[in-house]
């Protein structure tokens, strides 16, 4: 493979970087003694550093490119990696006992800030499988997801402070109002699709967003809501740690339970339709589909779990406002989607844990965090478009041996 | 069986069909040919509801469809195969005949279908866990009747079976078409540029030109009319 073209194409490619980056590495000017510093060393580890890297990324694209072939021509392609864990007993069983040890002790083991930075991975897992139901699955790119997971902390918020309402209350009823302001911005978009989609949806996010910032007499405007009360244990109120032990083990509960319905929703009548309508909307509606009905539930039943997990971050964080429901966090949100694989529960929930925990835990590198998390980004999806696991779809068997 | 009565379909502003009245029996196979642009796929798309009518009637087996939703004119028995196929790409064979069925719940009877499908077209059922836009055209378009048969119409209405494809598959999907027609006695409205062949295998034909029915006569006069073998036959 490495090939003299090949070489030639990186040695051309670390030129040019020495080039560019000549201004900037070689040339210092000290101005006080009025002296320019040529730094020559400096261009050749450039030199060097930029020839190894791109050679590096082009073995691999050739790794990957043949990669392909082989399975192309192999003809039955290997089951991804998960599944063949989890479908072989004498892993998958060790596998669940050390899964669910290490869930349980977590929260007693780890200190408070461990478990807080868990509790909010914990809920991007579950806002990327809401959001999964409307972009993964229905093929709808929404980029308004964040006004959801605002309209649900704001229900809990503003019930809480007025009416003093509690949080178990509270929970089902940010789920309704979150699939109701999804039927609300479902209906004008019913007739959309692509770019166009994307932008309302933009717009739709920023609307609620700028309400909430300027509506003082509702919302209390930038300042927001504080001291919501945290979720109390059959009446008991708990210390600050014992609560955060307490929303822990909430979220691991709600994210089984979101688990369980997507899989269910999946493979039932209304995901099927979703798939065809994110396949073909023209032959969807020539098999006598439902397009607006269709599309109403996607957006409706994404928005549910937006709006459950907005009650839970104002129940954790007990203090909301304006500034936590950015456009950034809904691109957070599907970056996740889009990192773990569409469609694919368990890529998902691992893009979600990777997204969340890894900015934190690079806290010690702290200017470079956010410089390696978009490095990680753009080589996963050079390498890996297809997601962290490729959605394999429950396909229908009929028996071979009738009609061979 | 159906009935269309004065119909006037538009775009916007744009006249599609003007006026067109046309009748299909039960059991006919009825051909509708004419050149690009004459409003053939808009008089498909008025009776399967994708473009509702402006004005007009159209009755199917005593009920009056103009203006019904699209799903609700698949229960009632017409299924379409849309123009260009339009098969779901990335889904595998058998669940793009799962699709057809979408609204349907006699599962013994779909499985019955299905292995009358897979009688109908071998090669599908050789494919049948294949994606389904990793297909040839031919088999695409195989696979497109057989989707919209899953659903057990009463009425198959086809948009240009024969676009893009080799003349020896046109003439093996026509010979299925004849089938189909023969074997369950499914009414069947063909649309066709190759006027040829469609006028061959129909029993009565509709001639269309800039979206009004300028003609319509049993198939075998049309083919022999002097206009029609000018115009569309290249005689």
């Amino acid at each position: 493979m490495p090939t003299l073209s090949e070489i030639k194409k990186s040695f051309l490619v670390s030129l040019w970087f020495m080039f560019l980056t000549f201004p900037i590495m070689v040339i210092r000017v000290n101005t006080t003694e009025k002296l320019v510093l040529w730094r020559w060393e400096n261009m050749l580890y450039i030199g060097i550093g930029s020839f190894l890297l791109s050679f590096v990324w082009r073995y691999l694209l050739w790794r990957k490119e043949t990669g392909k072939k082989d399975t192309e021509s192999g003809g039955t392609e290997a089951p991804p990696f998960f599944q063949r864990i989890l479908s072989d007993r004498r892993y998958a069983i060790p596998a669940f006992v050390v899964g669910i040890v290490f869930v349980v002790i977590f929260p007693f083991v780890m200190n408070t800030y461990q478990t807080n930075i868990m509790i909010t991975a914990l809920m991007y897992v579950v806002l990327g499988l809401g959001l999964n139901i409307v972009v993964g699955l229905a093929g709808l790119l929404d980029l308004g997801y964040v006004a959801f997971y605002a309209v649900g902390a704001y229900t809990y918020g503003l019930l809480n402070h007025h009416f003093g309402l509690g949080f178990w209350i509270v929970l089902p009823m940010g789920a309704f109002m979150g699939a109701f302001f999804g039927l609300l911005l479902g209906f004008p978009v019913l007739r959309l699709r692509g770019d166009y989609l994307a932008i309302v949806t933009l717009g739709f996010g920023e609307i609620i967003r700028l309400i909430l910032e300027n509506w003082n007499e509702f919302s209390f405007g930038p300042s927001g809501i504080a001291q919501i009360s945290r979720p109390s244990l059959f009446g008991i109120q708990l210390s600050l740690s014992n609560s955060i032990v307490y929303l822990y083990f909430v979220m691991i509960g709600m994210v089984l339970f979101t688990i369980f319905v997507v899989n269910r929703l999946q493979n039932s009548r209304i995901g099927r339709a979703w798939i065809a309508l994110r396949e073909d909307e023209v032959a969807c509606q020539a098999m006598g589909i439902d397009k607006t009905r269709t599309k109403l539930t996607a957006f409706a039943l994404g928005a549910t779990w937006a709006g459950m997990v907005g009650v839970i971050f104002a129940a954790k964080t007990t203090f909301i406002n304006p500034a936590s429901f950015t456009f950034l966090e809904s691109a957070m949100i599907l970056a996740i989607v889009v990192l773990g694989g569409m469609g694919s529960i368990v890529g998902v929930a691992i893009a979600a844990m990777i997204l969340i925990l890894l900015p934190e835990y690079l806290r010690a590198f702290s200017e470079f965090r956010m410089l390696i998390f978009g490095a990680i980004m753009v080589l996963m999806m050079v390498f890996r478009p297809q997601g962290i696991v490729a959605n394999v779809r429950r396909s229908y068997k009929f028996q071979p041996d009738k009609h061979p | 069986m159906l009935r269309v009565n004065g119909v006037s379909t538009y775009y916007g502003n744009i006249q599609a069909l003007k006026n067109i009245s046309m009748e299909v029996a039960e059991g006919e196979i009825i051909t509708l040919i004419g050149a690009n642009g004459a409003g053939k796929t808009t008089t498909l798309m008025s009776i399967s509801g994708l473009v509702p009518p402006r004005h007009g009637e159209i009755v199917f087996r005593g009920k009056p469809i103009q203006g019904m939703a699209p799903e609700k004119i698949v229960v009632l028995g017409i299924s379409q195969v849309p123009e260009g196929r339009r098969i779901f790409p990335y889904l595998t064979v058998a669940e793009n005949l799962d699709m057809g069925a979408f609204l349907r719940k006699d599962k013994d009877n779909i499985r019955k279908d299905l292995s009358y499908i897979w009688d109908l077209f071998p090669i599908l059922s050789k494919r049948r866990h294949q994606a389904g836009g990793t297909l040839s055209g031919g088999e695409q378009q195989m696979l497109a009747i057989s989707r919209a048969l899953m659903a057990r119409p009463k009425l198959l209405l086809l948009d240009e079976p024969s676009l893009g494809l080799a003349p020896l598959i046109v003439r093996q999907i026509f010979e299925i078409i004849k089938k189909i027609n023969a074997e369950n006695n499914t009414t069947i409205f063909l649309v066709e540029q190759n006027a040829n062949l469609a006028l061959k295998v129909a029993h009565r034909g509709y001639v269309m030109e800039n979206g009004a029915i300028t003609m319509s006569d049993s198939a075998s006069n049309l083919l022999s009319n002097e206009a029609v073998k000018k115009a569309y036959l290249g005689l």
